[in-house]
């Protein structure tokens, strides 16, 4: 049964792609009464299903279950987008999308939408564009629960403390100005796991990270790690990334985040999701229509 | 191109690590494996045996395997690579010295796994000395300590130095895993954080670290093809 969905899904996809090229020849395309044709909502909509891109291994963001499918705040929010574009649930296509490889499938047109825990900054607008932000999370450090010497990024200017976060990401670059020495005191892993594992072991003293990520491990693992007291000391806006230039279609999910945090239904994604494990319900940030 | 003289610090540094890691990942897996070697081929035969079962079990297991070993399981029981803070060494080899523990784990996993190889290729080398030279050897008095020293393995060298090239080739390309394991600031980690934090485009960022790797593999099996003529000439 899953695999006629999925063939469906797939033959589906193609069909789009028909359309696409269609509508990009005979200039007027047959798009569906509700958007313009001859754009990407049109040819969504048209074809019944998108394929988005989130991260398979997020807790409360993105992280797949037993059956294979994704769970989390990211997920509901690609729902609610589909929804809204008229696709059901059974239409949505999930690709894994790895930190490492967002702007990459949006180039290649493997995705639709990108949305995986991505901050928005200016060296990835060059190659894609974001919508929101829907979500401003923050980088912060966790310790281990016996551990009070560290109380926020500065007590690692001394030098002797050594901190671990994942390569390639953001927060492995925010941390690196409070570092007296890189060599000395940064590790950096494929995955955030193993610098919680290294924080078990002994050979790092902190993992940072974004809050959220953090508190997942936490709710893990309750007595054994905790956030240090300074809170988060720097700003992460999650946007969803979009194929670079689709204005139309960044102003539509812009419309319709605006839409959902107006009617609740923001605040119940979360509730559902992300929530579980950061009991305080976020302000949702006002949408950057760059 | 832009890219590559933007991030020029970043690539060498990253280069400066990775040759670091690899130089002293030779020297250690070429003296592992020599002990190995002349364990297999001694008259002692529990020697033999251990040599041949430790052969046998780091050749077949992925160094992806052995690089989890050596990170993660090792420090459970309290081993950190900790023998490789050699005293004096570290002044030039900054990294030896330092608190963290991932780039004398880089070197241990590495030599381990090489170590093997290296035992395997000299061998090699020990098996083309035609047996009668060994022989002749112990024929005239030599010990098996001497024999080896003056007659067997300056002959086997000669045939050694083309497997054993190989073997240190595979091994810097293999170094490359270490960016995967804690190493901070190696060629692929250095890969990882531009085209992903950094947000530089993929395929120059590719390419440049490609040429990191062929810097240090390329002239090196220049030199092992000098060697080899001169060591041909001389036989």
């Amino acid at each position: 049964m899953r695999m006629r969905t999925r063939k469906l899904a797939a033959l589906l996809a193609i069909a789009a792609l028909a359309l696409g090229a269609c509508g990009d020849d005979g200039g007027d395309g047959n798009g569906s009464g509700e958007f313009e044709s001859g754009t990407t909502m049109a040819e969504l909509a048209d074809a019944g299903s998108i394929r988005i891109g989130t991260k398979f291994d997020q807790p409360g963001f993105g992280l797949v279950n037993l059956e294979g499918v994704p769970e989390g705040f990211d997920v509901e929010i690609g729902k609610i987008i589909a929804g809204e574009l008229g696709i059901s649930e059974d239409g949505i296509q999930w690709v894994e999308t790895p930190s490492a490889v967002r702007e990459e499938v949006l180039e290649r047109d493997e995705v639709d939408l990108v949305i995986a825990t991505y901050t928005i900054n200016d060296e990835r607008k060059q190659r894609i564009d974001f919508a929101g932000p829907y979500y401003i999370a923050g980088q912060h450090i966790m310790v281990r629960a016996d551990d009070d010497s560290i109380t926020g990024p500065e007590s690692l200017q001394a030098g002797d403390k050594t901190v671990c976060s994942v390569q390639g990401s953001t927060p492995s670059e925010n941390i690196r100005p409070y570092l007296a020495n890189e060599d000395e005191q940064l590790v950096l892993f494929d995955v955030y796991s193993r610098c919680v594992e290294a924080m078990d072991a002994g050979d790092v003293d902190a993992v940072t990270t974004d809050n959220v990520i953090l508190l997942g491990f936490i709710a893990e693992n309750p007595d054994g790690y905790k956030l240090v007291d300074s809170g988060t000391f720097t700003d992460e806006p999650y946007g969803i990334g979009v194929q670079k230039g689709d204005d139309p279609f960044r102003d539509f999910i812009n419309d319709v985040l605006e839409e959902i945090v107006a009617d609740g239904r923001y605040n119940a994604a979360w509730d559902a999701t992300a929530g579980q494990f950061d009991p305080n319900p976020p302000t949702p940030p006002t949408v950057d229509r760059y | 191109m832009d890219v590559i003289i933007e991030n020029r610090e970043a690539f060498l540094s990253g280069l400066l690590l990775t040759f670091q890691l690899c130089a002293l990942a030779v020297v250690g897996s070429l003296v592992l494996g020599t002990v190995l070697a002349v364990m297999r081929i001694s008259p002692v035969p529990p020697l033999r045996w251990l040599a041949t079962s430790y052969v046998n079990v780091f050749r077949n297991v992925p160094l992806t395997v052995v690089f989890f070993l050596v990170v993660f399981a090792l420090p459970t029981i309290g081993v950190r690579a900790d023998f490789l803070r050699i005293p004096g060494l570290d002044l030039a080899f900054t990294r030896l010295g330092i608190d963290l523990p991932y780039f004398r784990m880089a070197i241990f996993a590495l030599l381990l796994y090489t170590g093997a190889f290296v035992c395997e290729a000299l061998r090699s080398g020990v098996n083309a000395v035609p047996a009668g030279q060994a022989e002749a050897a112990r024929a005239i008095g030599l010990t098996f300590g001497q024999n080896l020293r003056h007659v067997v393995l300056p002959q086997a060298w000669k045939a050694a130095v083309v497997p054993l090239g190989s073997v240190i080739i595979a091994m810097i390309k293999n170094s490359a895993l270490a960016g995967f394991f804690g190493l901070t600031g190696d060629l692929s980690a250095t890969f990882q954080q531009l085209i992903s934090a950094r947000g530089q485009p993929a395929i120059p960022v590719f390419l440049a670290v490609a040429a990191g790797y062929l810097v240090m593999t390329v002239p090196l099996g220049l030199l092992l093809d000098r060697v080899e003529k001169r060591q041909a000439v001389t036989r």
